[in-house]
């Protein structure tokens, strides 16, 4: 799976023989479609063989070969290699131009979900995409999340790619017996006959005063279903990147977003760039301490960073970004270096992502510590709607600096 | 990142569902009522809430209070909006009483004085269509498509051949050759019948006990012995029960043990082919316990709206295990299932080889042409146990299962037809008893000889290429083998 977006060979040699089975299984009625497939397949590979006649994918396909597969550039690289200086916009705008460019890039891409089509999704994430697209490709649902999340599964089997949108994260714990049952082990139980390259996403964690049940944290109840992929995205930069990411995967991913969130506002490169899956990102370096965290609580920690730093303390802060699997090759580096580990998570303390984290660096690094990892997470109770409790329950920039303090005395 | 900017999401959303324009194509005709609903929004939905609804109970959708309000016998609603209720009925032109009519999202509906609930049960149950009669006869005038020689050749001795393969998988679960396996006795005509009305680019989506649509496909009765024996020449690489076949290249999905999960899966399939326009439909085959589960009546649902070519093939057998089905369901069976859905449905006689085929064959020119959904009920027995872990005469009495396996065997009762036409005869089945018998035995015991898959296919497939951690994992129980091989089970290679 590393090598997906590192190994552009790897991942063309798995591709090429996917096409030869869909060559076989499309008999001559679906010629249309396994033609499509593989002038799709074609581009990644090799330009030169790349067939403008059947290149019904688009006229960017020449932009694509150098780009589509490039791992996440820096940041300083990508301002100083932009000939333009990029454009502005939220969090959920650069998740829909990821939807949007995937959508263009690849006609087998649809958006399956309740609300997505003219109402544009409850977070307007599909704005603009029904009218663009048609009301078949983005498809508005009746409100059954097991079922829709079957269709989708049964969908990408015959070779669509859709993209499953949760109207909030919560809801997919009905769709929990086709995710974990079918999305995460058809493909293995076929014995690699049939794959599901779906994207399951919506926005989780806890909000403005939604009340228990709009406010669940599903990574720590998914987290253990084998075949899938977890991914949490924190920035509008990394939120198109992901999502495009997760969209060309031909494993299922559940994509991470958070109610809050969707409003960040940033400057992100107009050229096209898709990030790794399964790389964390770095967000602050430094000496003293690793402090891990993802989605909105990766905010909570750089105001706490910010207060550290005038007390002279050098976090390192890192955005875990992929849930699962985690990129113990950038935590490894960075817990060898600093010896210090603090995990600040919104999951509930029993079974969260911190707890997995935890067992994992212990099991891993323990020669590297220089004390106990400490976990910041939420408390084991559902989320009160009344707002001072509501704040309580998640973890706060002051309990952040407390523990660093804590952790480096 | 600062608080502001998050509340106005909030405020954002409560804005838009305020002005937006709902599913006003079904309100266009009122434009008076529109307004209405806007001050009713303002009397419902207080305090403001952003869009989210608890997903298991009631919406707060201030348009269905508002339409319930209309005409109601939401009493307590009523109350609750009794200012603008009243405006509400002001609208109405002052007709008749007997001439008024609701002109309700999706369609007209009509008004009565009558207080009269409608009865949950008929007096009368859905006929069943049926081409044979129980000796074998074609009945008079009914509708049903010719079939050539060739075809009922191949028809009979498939449901033979199933027959067959059955009992001799049976027997090799009883000796513990195989840990695992269900029949499909009873329901031979069921499987082939059906398979022989479809096209090989139909996509099948099946529950367990339709593997003689594998069969009438061509999938060899060898690879049905692979599967059953996990050894590396099966499709499925060892990972599944017996009788979980799969086969891309025979459009038959992997079985999942999960009761009725291929439902919502065959109306995505099928929506795949709406969308890429294609000649072809989907099956999808569950019994009547499946048609219990939430993703029936979800998909079914879905498909009715969705407008796509897929068949919903119920085998209502009579028996959920041990469940039968009056104690499964209280409704006609599973075909007026269909009506309150939306969708074209028949009621068919499951032991009729004839009836099958004609019916799936009409069912899939539907499907296609007019793009919409079927729903087949066919009324059969389920002769055999659930499985070899069953025992079914512990709840039903063994006179009832012999009556079954009697008269109304449909493999019996199509044979009599073929001998009738004479395309069969007595010789013909000794004859292909005798073959298939044998290539099974000789399946079986090929399959037994093959070696198991290797370790490596345990993690092969999670993914599409290995990831870090499974190949540490994968690398320690190799270390474990090595370290203890006499713990180890010689057939399978590492």
């Amino acid at each position: 799976m590393a090598s997906i977006f590192q190994g552009v060979g790897t991942a063309t040699t798995l591709s090429s023989s996917a096409s030869f089975d869909s060559n076989k299984f499309h008999p001559s009625s679906r010629r249309s479609l396994s033609e499509r497939k593989v002038s799709f397949l074609v581009v990644r590979s090799d330009a030169a063989k790349m067939n403008p006649g059947l290149n019904k994918i688009g006229g960017r396909a020449d932009q694509l070969v150098t780009n589509a597969v490039a791992t996440k550039p820096d940041t300083s690289a990508a301002s100083t290699a932009a000939s333009k200086s990029g454009h502005e916009l939220l969090l959920f705008e650069a998740l829909r131009e990821g939807l949007e460019e995937e959508m263009e890039r690849d006609s087998r891409v649809c958006i399956i979900g309740e609300d997505v089509g003219h109402y544009g999704g409850s977070y307007k994430v599909s704005k603009g995409l029904a009218p663009k697209y048609g009301d078949l490709r983005v498809l508005d649902t009746p409100i059954a999340e097991n079922a829709f999340t079957g269709m989708g599964i049964g969908a990408a089997m015959m070779g669509l790619r859709p993209i499953i949108e949760g109207m909030n994260m919560g809801f997919l714990l009905l769709a929990f017996n086709q995710i974990s049952n079918n999305c995460g082990m058809l493909h293995y139980t076929s014995g690699g006959q049939f794959k599901i390259p779906v994207v399951i996403r919506g926005p989780g964690g806890v909000g403005r005063q939604l009340g228990a049940e709009h406010s669940q944290r599903l990574e720590s109840y998914f987290q253990s279903i084998p075949g899938i992929q977890m991914v949490a995205c924190s920035t509008p930069y990394n939120a198109k990147g992901l999502m495009k990411a997760a969209i060309r995967s031909d494993n299922p991913v559940i994509l991470f977003e958070h109610v809050l969130l969707y409003n960040l506002k940033e400057t992100i490169p107009d050229e096209e760039y898709v990030l790794n899956l399964e790389e964390a990102e770095m967000v602050r370096p430094g000496e003293h301490v690793t402090i891990l965290t993802y989605s909105r609580m990766r905010y909570h920690v750089m105001q706490a960073a910010k207060t550290l730093v005038n007390k002279g303390y050098d976090p390192e802060v890192i955005d875990i970004r992929s849930l699962k699997p985690f990129d113990l090759h950038m935590i490894g580096n960075s817990v060898k270096k600093t010896h210090r580990v603090l995990i600040v998570e919104e999951c509930m303390r029993t079974g969260g992502i911190g707890a997995s984290l935890t067992a994992a660096i212990n099991e891993n690094f323990q020669d590297f510590l220089d004390a106990p990892i400490v976990c910041l997470s939420s408390q084991d109770v559902p989320t009160p709607y009344a707002g001072t409790l509501e704040e309580w329950t998640v973890v706060q920039p002051p309990q952040i600096v407390a523990a660093v303090e804590q952790l480096c005395r | 990142m600062a608080s502001s900017s998050l509340t106005k999401s909030k405020t954002s959303i409560i804005h838009h569902l305020k002005s937006t324009k709902f599913p006003l194509l079904y309100f266009t005709n009122h434009t008076s009522s529109i307004r209405n609903s806007h001050n009713l929004l303002h009397t419902i939905s207080s305090p403001p809430l952003p869009v989210p609804r608890c997903a298991t109970s009631s919406r707060i959708n201030p348009f269905i209070v508002f339409s319930r309000c209309f005409e109601s016998v939401c009493v307590g609603r009523r109350l609750h909006s009794a200012a603008s209720a009243s405006n509400d009925v002001r609208q109405f032109p002052a007709e008749a009483p007997s001439q008024q009519v609701l002109d309700f999202p999706g369609g007209k509906v009509k008004f009565t004085p009558k207080l009269a609930f409608t009865s949950g049960s008929t007096e009368e149950r859905v006929p069943c269509y049926r081409v044979l009669d129980d000796s074998g006869q074609p009945i008079i005038d009914s509708d049903s498509l010719k079939i050539s020689k060739e075809l009922a050749v191949k028809m009979y001795s498939d449901m033979v051949t199933l027959e067959v393969m059955d009992t001799i998988f049976y027997e090799a679960q009883r000796q513990g050759r195989i840990s695992f396996y269900a029949t499909t006795m009873g329901e031979e005509a069921i499987n082939i019948a059906s398979a022989a009305a479809l096209h090989n680019d139909d996509f099948v989506f099946p529950q367990y006990r339709e593997p003689g649509v594998l069969l009438w496909r061509g999938f060899p009765l060898q690879e049905f012995a692979h599967q059953c024996f996990g050894n590396k020449y099966d499709n499925g690489k060892g990972r599944q029960m017996p009788i979980h076949y799969g086969s891309r290249k025979h459009n038959y999905f992997t079985v999942a043990s999960t009761v009725a999960t291929q439902i919502p899966h065959a109306v995505g399939a099928a929506y795949s082919l709406k969308m890429e326009k294609q000649d072809s439909c989907v099956i999808t085959y569950f019994g009547d316990g499946g048609s219990s589960t939430a993703d029936f009546h979800a998909a079914v649902n879905f498909a009715a709206v969705l407008e796509v070519p897929v068949i919903f093939f119920c085998r209502n057998n009579g028996w959920a295990i041990s469940t039968p089905i009056n104690e499964q369901l209280r409704s006609d069976g599973i075909v007026v299932r269909g009506k309150a859905y939306g969708v074209p449905s028949i009621r068919i006689d499951g032991n009729d080889a004839l009836a099958i085929y004609s019916a799936v064959h009409k069912a899939r020119k539907m499907a296609i042409e007019e793009q919409t959904p079927v729903l087949i009920e066919a009324l059969t027995y389920r002769t055999g146990h659930h499985s070899t872990s069953d025992d079914s005469t512990k709840y039903r009495s063994i006179d009832e299962i012999e009556q079954w396996r009697g008269g109304q065997n449909p493999v019996k009762r199509f044979r009599k037809w073929m001998e009738s036409k004479g395309w069969w005869s007595d010789e013909a089945e000794s004859e292909h008893h005798c073959s298939t018998r044998k290539q099974l035995s000789q399946a079986i015991q090929a399959a037994e000889q093959v070696e198991k898959p290797t370790i490596a296919d345990m993690f092969n497939d999670v993914y599409d290429v290995l990831p870090k951690n499974l190949m540490e994992q994968e690398a320690f129980i190799r270390k474990t083998i090595k370290k203890h091989t006499q713990d180890y089970p010689s057939d399978v290679p590492l």
